[in-house]
């Protein structure tokens, strides 16, 4: 019994010694600099660290920690250690929509000064997604909009607004062809994503302010495309448990004949089947009032600097390097990540893999952001509640189900 | 009788003077109990008492982490919120259609289970075994194969049933597929308490109903099931209050989406996501509420007559 007590007193000074160790992270070389962000598979980011802790001259050396894969695990790893000050957490990438919540909980370090003035090359999109309150809190990494992706020997002309798309699918459906329109219906970020785009495209917002609703005509007319898509002949009979991954798959078995869907899907395709490939055009998001082009909701991740941080300075100049031209390029290359630096789209590298560079920096210029408000993860989960599944929305009271149900997400005092 | 036993256990109660007598052993036994316990009832007090009691103080405040400077004590506003949302009677609802269907099934499958893992004749330690698999496989690992399983371009499901839709874009096949992947996985933990529930019942009351002429189908009914009445009411207490905690087979399948949410999906929303202590605290207190409720129910109501012997 005693020298079970011991043996287990030993183990367990062993542990809290090695952990001392890793909390100190060598006293003797120079400071490590841990890097929260979500788990990139090409290795960019690895790349990236690699390189930036070169080029800092032995002041620093940063070390990557992958968040979960699942959007609400990252969010909540973050959260959960931002909110306990940890201080073993230096550089945060941070999704798009993390801004406000964060740096209204007063866990990041505003980008003043010399520092803002670096981020002068970012197209306004991107930045837009890190400022809150006027102030910047994040320094824009990588940035992604979604594409219209068609089957050219199906649509010899690609629509140009959602109305166009649904016809063009219904006729292939009477011949006989492939027309679904692949989309993120299940109940999920996407679907936010979806509504977002369309609101913002008919010329609205979801929220006026961090905290007022303001759903009107346009939020009527995008839960009526939603419904309307839904429940024509293009919906795929899987759109109520889609994400991207389910859309891409089903564009390249063929019965699909548009995708909405991010740029990865250029690549996949080509790599699964090279035939059907040749027979993929992409064009601009389709817009939802003609002859006004489509506001297309933006992702993709910043880099900020933990209030708990204790090297900021450092934290910074890491930052920097991080989001530089050269990362960038890499990112996009080889991680297949559209950059934020608006003269990266003029680089000739990028034409291969970017063949399309120019619609994504057209849309990210102008693009749809998702309500900037801290309660965001409320916010986002009353859309997705309200309008899943897409087929079961009735267009009569959708308007006012969403209203309520996000006032309910802006208080902190009502279930959702 | 009790004067005997009083003097043997040190544990008097009616003889004042010896008990007097013998108080100083008594204490002294009495305080080497409480210091052996003392390191349990510490720790059980830290990991499992504290964490209720602090959950209950945190459902009587608005707590979001999000917004400290909001925080404060407002009494069973987050009770009166939560019941009155039709959310909550909704996810409920969600919990019970789970619950009642899949321990259900549960009970019926474990039960032919059991009595095949009984009556079975040759490698008896094999066949039980082989049984207790999918309950030895993690709940996340199920469901998710249980999902591929159901996928409409690569699971074997829709294939093999014609399923010309993808099923988990329905409610309907949402539920199932959920409830499916629960049987599939607890199905084993209902047979392996059943089996002794089995073993209770004596052979010689079997050969006895048989020489009086009893079918198989009576014999069960009439000998088996009474006497294995307290391990069925076991099993299904704990399959019930398993159940109704439902989380990682309903997030995996489509994460509530297709009105499967389910309470303590409900709860995870608003810790985790939310962040908002004081709303997922009172799900979280009402839960265990509802799980008390019904653990009372059982004992009292079923448990009543329980006692294999309690009726003669």
């Amino acid at each position: 019994m005693r020298a079970l007590g011991k043996g287990g007193l030993t183990g367990l000074a062993a542990v809290l010694a090695a952990l001392a160790i890793a909390a100190c992270g060598g006293s003797s070389g120079p400071p490590t600099l841990s890097w929260y962000i979500f788990p990139e598979p090409s290795g960019s980011f690895a790349h990236a660290a690699q390189v930036c802790s070169k080029a800092s001259g032995g002041k620093y050396n940063i070390a990557l920690n992958t968040l979960p894969t699942d959007a609400d695990g990252q969010r909540q790893e973050l959260v959960r250690r931002l909110a306990a000050k940890d201080s073993s957490i230096d550089i945060i990438g941070m999704d798009v929509t993390y801004t406000p919540e964060f740096a209204d909980a007063g866990w990041l370090r505003p980008w003043i000064g010399a520092n803002r003035d670096a981020l002068k090359g970012d197209l306004p999109g991107p930045l837009a997604t890190a400022s809150w309150k006027g102030k910047i809190y994040g320094a824009p990494d990588n940035s992604n909009t979604q594409l219209l992706w068609y089957r050219k020997d199906l649509v010899p002309n690609p629509p140009k607004t959602w109305a166009e798309m649904l016809a063009d699918a219904k006729k292939l459906a009477q011949e006989g062809k492939p027309h679904y329109i692949e989309i993120q219906g299940k109940q999920y970020e996407g679907l936010t994503v979806w509504f977002n785009t369309l609101v913002d495209s008919a010329g609205g917002t979801i929220l006026k302010g961090p905290r007022t609703v303001s759903l009107g005509a346009s939020a009527q007319k995008a839960a009526a495309i939603i419904h309307a898509l839904a429940t024509s002949p293009a919906a795929d009979p899987a759109l109520s448990n889609s994400d991207e991954n389910a859309g891409r798959l089903a564009f390249e078995g063929g019965t699909a004949a548009f995708e909405l869907n991010y740029p990865f899907v250029y690549p996949s395709i080509q790599a699964d089947d090279p035939k059907l490939a040749k027979e993929m055009g992409y064009t601009n998001y389709p817009s939802v009032n003609a002859g006004q082009p489509a506001k297309v909701t933006i992702g993709g991740s910043n880099l900020g600097v933990s209030r708990f941080s204790k090297y900021p300075q450092y934290a910074f100049e890491a930052i920097k390097c991080l989001t530089n031209a050269a990362n960038q390029k890499v990112d996009a290359i080889k991680g297949g990540l559209p950059p934020t630096l608006a003269s990266l789209y003029n680089d000739p590298a990028l034409a291969k893999p970017y063949p399309f560079k120019a619609l994504i920096k057209q849309q990210l210029a102008d693009a749809g952001i998702r309500p900037q408000t801290p309660a965001y993860a409320d916010v986002t989960i009353a859309i997705q509640k309200a309008l899943s599944p897409p087929g079961s929305i009735d267009p009569k009271s959708v308007l006012s189900t969403l209203n309520s149900q996000l006032k309910a997400a802006l208080s902190s005092g009502a279930l959702i | 009788m009790s004067a005997i036993q009083a003097t043997g256990t040190g544990t008097a109660t009616e003889q004042t003077p010896r008990r007097r007598h013998l108080t100083d052993r008594v204490k002294a036994e009495r305080r080497l109990a409480y210091m052996l316990i003392a390191p349990a009832v510490i720790v059980m007090v830290l990991v499992a008492i504290w964490p209720i009691i602090n959950t209950f103080i945190l459902s009587l405040q608005r707590a979001d982490l999000r917004f400290p400077q909001n925080n404060q004590f407002i009494g069973f506003d987050n009770y009166g919120s939560v019941l009155s949302s039709p959310l909550w009677w909704a996810d409920v609802a969600h919990t019970l259609i789970i619950t009642v269907f899949s321990v259900s099934l549960e009970l019926v499958l474990g039960m032919l289970v059991a009595l095949a893992m009984h009556r079975v004749i040759f490698a008896r330690g094999a066949v039980r075994a082989v049984a207790l698999i999918p309950y030895g496989i993690i709940t996340v690992v199920a469901a998710y194969s249980w999902r591929y399983a159901f996928e409409l371009d690569s699971g074997w499901i829709p294939g093999l049933f014609g399923i010309k839709s993808d099923p988990l874009a329905s409610t309907t096949g949402s539920y199932i597929a959920v409830i499916i992947s629960e049987v599939w996985k607890t199905t084993p933990f209902m047979a392996l308490l059943l089996l002794g529930g089995l073993a209770l019942v004596p052979d010689e009351l079997h050969e006895a109903a048989k020489v009086d002429g009893a079918s198989t189908w009576q014999r069960f009914w009439k000998i088996t099931i009474p006497l294995m009445k307290p391990a069925i009411l076991v099993a299904l207490l704990f399959r019930t209050l398993d159940a109704i905690r439902i989380y990682d087979t309903v997030v995996i399948f489509n994460n509530g989406a297709h009105n499967t949410e389910t309470l303590s999906v409900l709860a995870s929303n608003q810790l985790l996501n939310r962040l908002n202590l004081g709303l997922g605290s009172t799900v979280s207190v009402l839960l265990f509420v509802l799980v008390g409720i019904i653990a009372f129910l059982f004992i009292k109501v079923f448990g009543a007559g329980a006692s294999p012997t309690g009726g003669d």
